[in-house]
């Protein structure tokens, strides 16, 4: 053991600039945030709640191609459709499990129409398994509410796909 | 016996008087202790219960009180229900001698270091209790480190405290709090209040010696079996000993309830505030230091003890006596 490493060791020098680094710390401003009252920004590719969008005039974007239910690696949407009176294909199913769901965005990406999307929330936790069964309505019912959202992500977005 | 209630009813209620404050500035200073910690990692620490989140330790031990207390099919029971009551008694009972002022005491008896050094040394039995009451190998670990770290550290704590006695002259805590009226202990003193405050790192399993709890490899050592209110009476406990180690280090080397200079602003602020500042002063650095250090591996920690502490003190004292005699300055008490 060298001299200068005794000096360190018995006047405890590395000890007391470690409690002067903590008592300059105690004063700084903390990283973290109040989350429930305060939140952090979020990209426009994050890839939240699922939604199923609208054109303007109120008709369901998804053509049924089932692209996205063929895409998903773990098989969490089901899709079954018909043909409408004006020739049209529609999804008359439209159920994503949000348990099996590893919200990997394919669907999102594979999506000809942007129909289907994922969102900004993140919130969407329940207290029953049940409830994150997701149907149709339910989806329909996102996009309706996260639309201007939505939209407006899908435009920052669109450069970079 | 009626006047044996009487007696009882007379002491109770200064024993109340002394255990609430108690209870209630450790629910405070568990808050304190999170609080730093959290600031000193960017964090922001317990802030929603209450005003600064002050309350966030009555909410914890509501919690505590309304959860299952398990005890395990194949523990000891009579020993694992009395492990955290031993725990926190002694934690407790310890204050009974501690001055806050000149005439704020509840016994104010004449071993009193002595009575303070046996009822922390008796403290290691709750966690050895429950330890090993539990009959399961991670409380069993835990409480073999404890009570080794915890004997080992008192010896040197007992050297210390003998170093302030031979300046002293007496064991009456009031008499040694009056005796550093013109220097505090700590200025003649210094490095025993180091190795003091190191050891009472130890004495409490704090960072960097929380070996009995190190919950890499003990999950939470002799409290792993404990669930409910009895774990947070282990906690308590400990956070209880903690505020009497920083008051045994006030009091021993921080000049008590006197302020720091006895000029005219500064001797009119009341003396209760003066102890309960330097109190809080101690713990402060106890919830800094467990920030900032890793913890100490179980050789190092029996080395530094045993090799480095114990040796060091003993020269001190052997030092702290031959300047006294020297000098002429030998406390004349008794004679």
């Amino acid at each position: 053991m060298n001299l200068g490493r005794l000096f360190k060791t018995i006047f405890l020098v590395e000890f007391i600039s470690g409690l002067y680094m903590a008592i300059k710390e105690l004063f700084r401003k903390s990283k973290t945030i109040n989350y429930p009252f305060e939140k952090g920004s979020i990209s426009p590719r994050m890839r939240g709640e699922h939604a199923l969008r609208r054109y303007p005039n109120g008709e369901e974007r998804c053509i049924a191609c089932k692209l996205c239910e063929a895409v998903c690696p773990a098989q969490a949407i089901t899709i079954e459709s018909t043909e409408r009176s004006d020739g049209s294909r529609k999804t008359t199913r439209y159920d994503i499990d949000m348990l099996k769901c590893i919200y990997c965005g394919l669907c999102q990406e594979s999506c000809p129409v942007d129909a289907i999307v994922q969102g900004p929330n993140f919130e969407f936790a329940t207290e029953t398994r049940e409830e994150l069964y997701y149907n149709k309505e339910k989806l329909l019912e996102n996009g309706d509410k996260w639309e201007s959202v939505l939209a407006k992500n899908i435009k920052l977005d669109k450069p970079y796909r | 016996m009626i006047e044996y209630i009487q007696i009882l009813g007379q002491e109770v209620y200064k024993i109340l008087f002394l255990l609430i404050p108690i209870l209630v500035s450790v629910a405070m200073v568990v808050w304190l202790d999170r609080r730093v910690w959290g600031l000193v990692q960017k964090r922001r620490g317990p802030n929603v219960v209450g005003p600064f989140g002050l309350f966030q330790t009555i909410a914890d031990a509501l919690k505590y009180i309304f959860k299952e207390i398990i005890i395990p099919a194949s523990a000891n029971k009579v020993v694992f229900i009395l492990a955290p009551i031993v725990t926190m008694t002694l934690a407790l009972v310890a204050w009974a001698v501690i001055p806050i002022s000149e005439d704020l005491v509840l016994s104010d008896i004449n071993v009193g270091i002595l009575y303070l050094f046996a009822v922390s040394s008796l403290g290691v039995y709750g966690i050895i209790m429950g330890g090993w009451a539990s009959n399961s190998k991670y409380p069993f670990l835990g409480a073999i480190r404890s009570a080794a770290q915890m004997v080992s550290y008192e010896v040197s704590i007992g050297i210390i405290i003998i170093n302030v006695l031979l300046c002293v002259g007496s064991l009456n805590l009031k008499d040694i709090v009056l005796a550093q009226k013109e220097l505090w202990y700590v200025v003649p003193l210094f490095p025993m209040f180091v190795i003091f405050f190191i050891s009472a790192l130890a004495e409490t399993n704090r960072p960097p010696f929380d070996l009995p709890e190190a919950e890499a490899e003990l999950v939470a050592g002799y409290q792993t079996e404990y669930s409910g209110m009895m774990y947070a009476m282990f906690w308590l406990g400990e956070y209880a000993n903690i505020l009497l180690m920083c008051a045994m280090g006030t009091i021993l080397f921080l000049g008590g309830w006197l302020p720091i200079i006895d000029i005219y602003p500064l001797n009119i602020i009341p003396a209760p505030f003066w102890m309960i500042a330097k109190i809080l002063f101690l713990f402060l650095l106890f919830a800094l230091i467990k920030a900032i250090v890793p913890r100490y591996r179980y050789d190092q920690l029996m080395r530094l003890g045993w090799k480095i502490f114990l040796p060091f003190s003993l020269v001190y004292l052997i030092l702290t006596a031959s300047f006294l005699f020297y000098f002429d300055k030998l406390p004349k008490v008794g004679i």
